[in-house]
């Protein structure tokens, strides 16, 4: 085994894992925020993500052609596109919740998961529609700034970019802002109420259909913050983009205890880094046998682990089951 | 329970009255050419180039069937890169009497199973992409394909590698699917035999975040590094490899062989190596021509395979034309194309075309060229022709 | 009302009317074998036999006449017709599969092509070369003889019901979405072993695929042969593998049915609807929910099994994740717990998939060739990318969300669901 390589690169490996983690964390935000007022996996998460993605690609395309993307300051740009990436893809949920899952509150439990499954596939065709009448092509890449490509120097072998830190804080910031919102204030409580139990908390004056679209629109925004920047830091999107990270995000969710919003966040950065773990070590420690390749094995084994351990999650707690 | 009775038969009763309205009219004088590529899905872009060169084709050069008093037309059909679609198509292909031809696939794991079934009844394929081995080295009579192989190709990319970019070490990388890790394999072989220090090989089905696969070799600092699989997932890669200091050259099969590798990579991709199995417009006088009506008619520049689509369809052509002509000016039959395909000498936009008797070409052309700035800039760096290696037996 | 009163007293009516329907669409198929729908025509017959008010047993037989003669007939004029049926078939097998799972167990299985890929690959890789590159030829050589095929048959069977119940075991103390979500691992952890596992040691092949698979032996060649009857074996094949998957099917709708109305299958439905009650009744949940799992595993082993021969070639992008996800689909849209319904969710989503979308596409094509103007706009003219053959997912997506929407409860329900989703005193839609 060669340690000095092993060791050496540690420090960027948990670094990598730490970025993926936190995007993961704000997707599964969204999924575990839905499931926590209605039970529903709501499957075109992963393409409301996409959507945000998008958004922020084609408001960058869009001032770059207009001779306005060097001269506004990078940062402000950020700020910009993340914003309105979470302003779309919220309404986007909104919008979702409205069509797709409303009319099918009160049927059995899998029959809106089927509909979330059909606006999935709409919504990876319709993008590509969209996008292949508009710039004829439908793999879009972010611009870069040379800014937030800049790496700062730790060492000899280990060095970040600027933009890792960026979504790192990025990240941080939005959590930060969902959790004040979720447990400090009156909106917060709503939800929080909503998510107890729907009936009293309509007794008690609370507009639950409201509070529903609310959450989605949180939920959304949060997908969509996930998106840009996401497409920040790995550069390129696809209508499929959401696909992946999606699934993996709902593991996150679950890992970390469905319904539960430190769960969510938990369940993002243990899945982030081992999966950095997995891609960077496997081939080191096994001489080539196992690579890169088992990386999702390895997640999903120790998802599978930790569940049968901790059956509701990491930090879920046991709560009355609900028919 | 009982009014569903009565609406169905009122709907069936409608269906039989709409079937005569709708079925086909089994014209005497129609000979069809299906193509079979995904047109859905994330290949949709390089299986609609597959659609669109045929298009293109059959437009420009169907005159001299017409002469001989057929209407030819072009029926795209979507595999949705799954073999599955891909048979069922097959088997509605080759029930469908007008279709002479089929033009496609683009995935290897969808041509295999779908060939055998063209080969029930000795419907010609023309593959514009499938580089795979197997294609051809089952030795199937309809079978034939207008581009090289991968075998060769991963030799040829080697000892480019080696010989006039002088690399020590390479890092190998792929993408797990049939294609990529196929060419990949052939890479790493060739290196070995030649010397060069393979430092890893390593498979991702990853298409967004290449972090974890990049620190390591990082830490190992080859000199170059390859990437066995298609642009997708190849631009995003190279870019975050330069995103994070990584200084080694890059290099890439056919896969990547696209404008829009120059578009997702931008200039992380100036300047690195591609081998591939068709030209670019610059070598050949008649693919700019190709190229400008493409760009014309559809609005965009042609995808990787759609000069290779454009050739294979014109071969297609060509064989329709000489069997029409050995069964008299009738229709003739899907085993007289095949063969009559088979015998096709054509001189096309991605150089000269002739089958050998397995359906590889009998010199395909490879060449390398260095990446530019703008997809236009690109060199050509070498050019070879060679013949396809014998079948092994398996 | 007084109609379908006329209709049950007069049973006679009733068997002319349906007779002549099945009768004048396999016509109609005959006449015109190009036409789509005239095919479809043929298969909404039966959806009226299934519907008629005839009794059980006359119901049963025009089903054999209609599948076991009239279908085969029309398979071997049109060989894409037998192409679908074919493929209706092991989806039929596959959803009443996951139905036992999902529908009667509630169970949520996201991985469920895993066990579909174990019987695959199991033939596969025994029914060819490949097995020869991990184990040595001087003990076996293969691949093995086609007459195996059978088998393996059973093999699948036992395998993948072995592998349901070892997937069951660790995840028995999960409920609901826990389980959704380990299953959904489970099938990506089977995929990507099937993709990776060519080395260290190359027992699938990886991403390369395996080919070429045998087919099951032509035992009754040489009967037909001596019965002068002289077939192709391209003719063979098809209506081989269709009279074998229909064969399964049977067996597999006849256990179904035997498992439902059994104890375990009342015992399943009270675990669906309230465990912690179930159990207090005395229900043994572990060993009823391995028993769900491993049979409706073993269905998908055996279908694998026969795909496998059926393809020649597979390699695992035949199952994917959104392959589990249609299945799931199918039985969702068709009726969760019903056994006609998984029937008729898989035929309409593979039939929708394969053969209308499909259908559509051609034929707007054709309009597009013809250069038929509309409303003084050529369609020769409209840009590439309505191109209509590349949105049909776009379009089963949209599908999906009315049906769910517009029937909930499937298209044909089960009896207990149905009484379920309309609250009392509202009538249930017939």
């Amino acid at each position: 085994m060669d340690w000095p390589l092993v060791l050496g690169i540690l420090p960027q490996v948990v670094m990598d894992g730490l970025v993926l983690g936190f995007m993961y964390a704000l997707i599964a935000l969204g999924y575990t925020m839905v499931y926590g007022v209605l039970e529903l996996i709501n499957f075109a998460h992963s393409e409301i993500f996409m959507v945000g993605a998008f958004v922020g690609v084609e408001i960058l395309l869009v001032l770059r052609a207009g001779g306005l993307l060097d001269p506004l300051n990078p940062f402000l740009v950020l700020l910009l596109i993340v914003l309105t990436g979470m302003l779309v893809s919220g309404l986007l949920a909104v919008a979702i919740e409205r069509v797709a899952y409303r009319p099918l509150r009160s049927a059995p439990r899998l029959i809106p998961l089927i509909s979330a499954i059909g606006v999935s596939f709409f919504l990876q065709d319709a993008v590509r529609l969209v996008e292949s009448l508009w710039r004829n092509a439908f793999y879009l890449t972010y611009p870069s700034f040379p800014v937030f490509n800049k790496r700062i120097e730790l060492g000899e072998t280990v060095d970040f970019s600027v933009k890792s830190l960026l979504v790192i804080a990025a990240s941080l910031m939005v959590l930060v802002a969902l959790q004040f919102l979720v447990n400090r204030t009156r909106l917060g409580k709503a939800i929080r109420a909503v998510a107890e139990d729907q009936p009293t908390a309509s007794l008690m004056g609370i507009n639950v259909n409201r509070i529903i679209s609310v959450t989605f629109l949180i939920g959304g925004a949060m997908g969509g913050a996930a998106g840009v920047l996401f497409g920040v830091q790995y550069n390129t999107v696809n209508p499929f983009t959401g696909f992946i990270p999606g699934i993996k995000a709902f593991t996150a969710a679950v890992l970390g205890g469905i319904g539960n919003i430190p769960g969510a966040m938990v369940g993002g950065l243990v899945l982030g880094l081992l999966e950095a773990f997995a891609a960077s070590y496997l081939s080191l420690f096994t001489g080539g046998a196992f690579g890169a390749e088992y990386k999702d094995i390895f997640a999903f084994s120790i998802l599978i682990l930790i569940l049968i351990f901790r059956p509701r999650g990491l930090l879920g707690e046991v709560v009355r089951e609900r028919a | 329970m009982r009014f569903r009775l009565t609406r169905l038969v009122i709907l069936l009763a409608v269906l039989a009255l709409a079937v005569p309205l709708t079925a086909e009219a089994q014209g005497k004088g129609t000979i069809k050419i299906a193509t079979q590529s995904p047109l859905s899905g994330e290949l949709a872009a390089l299986g609609e180039g597959i659609k669109l060169g045929t298009q293109l084709a059959v437009e420009k050069f169907k005159a001299a069937v017409e002469k001989a008093g057929f209407k030819v037309e072009l029926v795209p059909f979507d595999d949705q890169a799954k073999p599955d679609v891909g048979v069922a198509n097959a088997k509605n292909i080759i029930n469908d009497k007008d279709i002479l031809a089929v033009i496609g696939h683009l995935n290897s794991g969808v041509a295999i199973p779908s060939s055998e079934v063209y080969k029930e009844v000795n419907l010609v394929m023309i593959s514009p992409a499938n580089t795979n081995p197997l294609i051809t080295d089952r030795g199937l009579p309809n079978v034939n394909r207008v581009c090289g192989r991968d075998d060769v190709q991963g030799e040829v990319g080697a000892r480019f590698a080696k010989d006039e970019l002088k690399v020590k070490s390479v890092y190998i990388v792929h993408n797990k699917n049939q294609y990529g890790q196929g060419i990949a394999e052939y890479f790493q072989d060739t290196s070995k035999k030649l010397g060069v220090q393979v430092l890893g090989f390593e498979g991702t089905e990853e298409r967004a975040n290449f972090d974890p696969i990049l620190t390591p070799i990082k830490a190992k600092n080859p000199d170059v590094i390859y990437f066995g699989g298609e642009y997708p997932q190849a631009a995003p890669m190279f870019r975050q490899a330069r995103e994070k200091g990584i200084k080694a050259k890059f290099m890439g099969p056919d896969g990547l062989d696209s404008s829009e590798l120059v578009k997702l990579g931008g200039d992380a991709v100036a300047g690195m190596h591609f081998t591939t199995v068709a030209g670019g417009v610059k070598e050949y006088p008649k693919a700019k021509e190709f190229a400008d009506e493409y760009k014309k008619k559809f609005g965009k520049d042609p995808e990787p395979f759609a000069a290779q689509a454009y050739d294979a369809t014109a071969v297609a052509l060509k064989g329709l034309e000489a069997a029409i002509k050995e069964a008299g000016g009738k229709v003739p039959t899907r085993e007289a194309v095949s063969k009559a395909t088979r015998k096709v000498k054509y001189s096309g936009i991605t150089g000269s075309i002739e089958f050998d008797d397995k359906g590889d070409p009998k010199k395909a052309t490879y060449l390398i060229y260095q990446v530019g700035k703008d997809w236009k800039d690109n060199k050509l760096v070498k050019r070879l022709e060679i013949a396809a290696p014998a079948a092994k037996k398996q | 009302m007084s109609f379908t009163f006329r209709l049950r007293r007069s049973a006679l009516a009733v068997n002319v009317l349906v007779l002549a329907l099945i009768a004048g669409s396999a016509f109609l198929v005959y006449a015109v074998p190009r036409s789509i729908l005239a095919f479809m025509a043929f298969q909404a017959s039966l959806l009226v036999v299934y519907y008629a008010p005839l009794a059980h047993r006359v119901k049963m037989g025009y089903a054999v006449l209609a599948l076991g003669v009239l279908m085969p007939v029309l398979g071997t004029i049109n060989g894409y017709y037998m192409e679908i049926a074919i493929q209706v078939g092991i989806f039929v097998a596959l959803a009443l599969g996951l139905n036992i799972v999902v529908g009667l167990a509630g169970l949520l299985d996201l991985g469920y092509v895993a066990f579909y890929a174990v019987g695959a690959y199991l033939w596969a890789i025994f029914g060819s070369p490949q097995a020869g590159k991990f184990i040595s030829a001087a003990l076996v050589s293969f691949p093995l003889a086609p007459g195996w095929f059978f088998v393996f048959l059973i093999l699948g069977v036992a395998v993948a019901g072995v592998t349901g119940v070892l997937l069951g075991l660790p995840v028995l103390r999960l409920r609901g979405d826990y389980l959704a979500i380990v299953t959904l691992g489970f099938g990506e952890v089977i995929r990507v072993l099937a993709n990776n596992l060519d080395k260290p040691w190359n027992i699938t092949n990886g991403p390369k695929g395996i080919t070429p698979i045998q087919r099951p032996p032509l035992f009754f060649d040489p009967l037909l042969r001596v019965a002068g009857i002289e077939v192709s074996p391209f003719t063979l094949y098809p209506l081989y593998f269709y009279f074998l998957v229909l064969a399964v099917v049977v067996v597999v709708i006849l256990v179904n049915q035997r498992l439902e109305h059994s104890h375990v299958g009342r015992a399943w439905e009270a675990i669906r609807e309230d465990e912690v009650a179930a159990q207090a009744m005395g229900v043994p949940l572990v060993r009823m929910k391995l028993l769900a799992f491993a049979a409706g595993a073993s269905f998908a082993g055996i279908m694998g099994v026969i795909f496998s021969a059926k393809q020649l070639f597979i390699n695992p992008e035949s199952f994917t994740f959104l392959e589990s996800i249609g299945v799931l689909a199918m039985v969702i849209l068709g009726g969760m717990g019903s056994i006609p319904g998984a029937i008729i969710g898989a035929s309409v989503v593979t039939i929708l998939n394969l053969q209308v979308l499909k259908g559509i596409s051609l034929w707007l094509n054709e309009l597009r060739n013809s250069g038929l103007e509309f409303l003084g706009f050529n369609l020769a003219n409209l840009p590439s990318q309505f191109e209509p053959a590349k949105y049909e997912r776009m379009v089963f997506g949209i599908i999906l969300v009315l049906m769910m929407i517009y029937r909930p409860e499937g298209i044909i329900p089960a009896r207990r669901r149905r009484l379920e989703t309309y609250h009392r005193g509202e009538e249930p839609p017939p």
